[in-house]
């Protein structure tokens, strides 16, 4: 009998020689991250547990990204300073402040390594699975039982396979692939379960694409997406192939669920207000017109996403009363952006580039929306209320489709561009 | 935690997400008292400050969608709100829930066979019942209990590290 990703992966975490869904474990999570919405409340809970000190200072990392810079003067200097307490008090020196956004620093800077179990108080937490690491959301109170004990209690989940075959047509992107499977599963299609990745589509992706769909496969609300590892995986975190090539599906692994997708019947996919799972092709929602477009967050703000933005707006002008926001995920993309003159190009056409930071997506920073107005992100989430008031409302989609539609001012297909 | 309990249903829809229990922005009150006043005030702006200790949510699937957020059963909490029953719980929330102590049960049926004011009683690995029809409830892992028991994860993790000591 064979085994899934996640089955692998745990059974490697726990050292147990079998494994199945449902059953209970203890794992040990190798790293775990805790970022600034969460530092008073994790030090709190952490007190009341009567833990005296953190069991691997060096297995946690503290990232300052949603309130970076603060937001409100009365409330959020206190997540900042227990930050740096909990740096300080606890000895974590794995501590990053305004240099970008959690998830993209997670994989990064190689901490959330392939094969490995990672924790992380924020939903989008599967992200580096993209990578192959078993990664997954907690709440803050469990964090502080994980940073005081080590463990960490999980039930093995069920996994649902989804292959994709063919080459993606131009002008669609990792985005839509995740886009169409939410839209047919919805939002609550994937609860609780393990969401793994395979075909040649997903093998011919590089890896800020797997990590895209990874991170917003939890809007489907699976525990974690999985991604095998390839010798581009090995490449990106400078690990022997050998090292991580188990990380693979076994052919006889139990799915609960397959899905079957063709590359070449995708067309760019948009989340439509107000419901992440309320996707629709290009096609029906083409000429809506938006107030703001914003390209980046842990979704689309890598340097390919920045490439592909700044492929459609070098040399043009946007929309007279468009704003259009765009937020490099981390400092290394920002200054790979500059180096590459992608900076320049969306400032000369006409969009404002902000330092890297969860940006407008969490609702917190700035950017707020108000009633009546319609804004276009490359983030995940688009809930009532996220990104600013409740009547204001968000779509969706990849960079491409985003920057497209900031030249117009209108929902644009990419494709008839490119 | 009584093996037995009623309380008065408030009905929910499906897919009632973390941002709709308590706004980002409200997530940064100081307490969860705080935040509570302010829980699920875009869907019922009225549950606030009219619920009642005991009071149970009745909800469709996928309750506590979203973020991680923890505010979200710390406010419900809050507001003496101990148990929801839904069709089914959005991961993080359902974790998150029973560390803050609360009773999380799924029930496919009951949601449909009750209204608002109803009064659901709550049997504890046996059923639910309401306007005098029975459901059967998934029996809880005896660690999870155990947490519920002592009034979530941070209760429970006192209780061994002052044992310990």
């Amino acid at each position: 009998m064979g085994y899934t990703l996640a089955e692998k992966i745990l059974m490697k975490n726990t050292g147990l020689k079998e494994i199945k869904p449902g059953q209970l474990i203890i794992t040990k999570p190798n790293m775990y991250m805790i970022h600034d919405i969460y530092t008073p409340f994790v030090i709190q809970k952490f007190e009341e547990m009567k833990f005296k000190k953190v069991a691997n200072p060096d297995k946690a990392i503290v990232i300052l990204d949603h309130l970076m810079p603060t937001n409100a003067a009365k409330n959020d200097p206190r997540h900042y300073r227990a930050g740096i307490e909990l740096s300080q008090r606890f000895g974590i020196k794995k501590l990053h402040i305004g240099e970008g956004i959690s998830h993209t620093l997670m994989h990064e800077l190689g901490y959330a390594k392939p094969g490995t179990v990672v924790v992380a108080t924020d939903s989008h937490t599967p992200t580096y699975g993209g990578g192959g690491c078993f990664c997954t959301g907690i709440g803050f109170t469990e964090m502080a039982a994980v940073l005081g004990s080590g463990e960490l209690w999980m039930k093995v989940p069920e996994a649902i396979k989804v292959v994709v075959e063919g080459k993606l047509p131009k002008g669609v992107y990792a985005k839509d692939i995740i886009l169409k499977i939410i839209g047919d599963i919805k939002a609550d299609g994937g609860t609780y379960k393990s969401m793994e990745f395979t075909g040649s589509t997903i093998r011919d992706l590089d890896m800020s694409s797997r990590f895209t769909i990874a991170n917003m496969s939890l809007e489907a609300g699976v525990k974690t997406g999985l991604f095998e590892a390839d010798k581009k995986t090995a490449e990106y975190f400078g690990m022997d192939y050998d090292e991580i090539s188990w990380i693979k599906i076994d052919e006889d692994a139990n799915y609960v669920q397959v899905l079957h997708y063709k590359a070449e019947d995708i067309e760019p996919q948009l989340a439509c207000p107000q419901g992440v799972d309320n996707v629709k092709p290009i096609s029906e929602v083409m000429g809506t017109k938006l107030n703001e477009v914003y390209i980046g967050s842990c979704t689309n703000g890598s340097i390919e996403d920045m490439a592909i933005a700044a492929n459609i707006l070098k040399g043009k002008k946007i929309e007279k009363y468009m704003k259009l926001v765009i937020i490099p995920a981390s400092l290394k993309v920002y200054k790979e952006a500059m180096a590459l003159g992608y900076i320049e190009t969306f400032i000369e056409a006409g969009g404002m580039v902000s330092h890297p930071c969860c940006g407008l997506c969490c609702g917190q920073p700035y950017g707020l929306m108000s009633d009546g107005e319609v804004v276009l992100g490359t983030n995940n989430r688009n809930f009532i209320g996220r990104m600013g008031t409740k009547k204001s409302l968000i779509f969706l989609s990849s960079p491409a489709v985003a920057a497209a539609s900031a030249l117009t001012g209108v929902v644009s297909d990419p494709r008839e561009i490119l | 935690m009584e093996k037995k309990f009623s309380g008065k249903v408030w009905k929910l829809p499906d897919d009632v997400d973390t941002d709709t229990i308590i706004a980002g922005r409200h997530g940064v009150l100081p307490t969860p008292k705080d935040m509570s006043v302010h829980c699920l005030e875009t869907l019922r702006p009225e549950l606030a400050s009219t619920a009642k200790p005991g009071d149970i949510l009745v909800a469709g699937k996928n309750f506590g969608c979203g973020s991680s957020r923890e505010q979200a059963p710390a406010c419900i909490v809050a507001l003496g709100i101990k148990c929801i029953i839904a069709k089914s719980f959005a991961r993080i929330f359902y974790r998150n829930g029973i560390n803050n102590g609360m009773f999380l049960i799924e029930s496919n049926d009951l949601p449909d066979n009750c209204e608002e004011g109803d009064i659901v009683t709550v049997e504890v690995n046996k059923k639910v019942t309401v306007n005098g029809k029975e459901f059967d409830i998934p029996n809880i892992p005896d660690n999870l209990f155990e947490i519920i028991k002592d009034g979530g994860l941070v209760n429970r993790y006192r209780k061994l590290n002052e044992a310990n000591k």
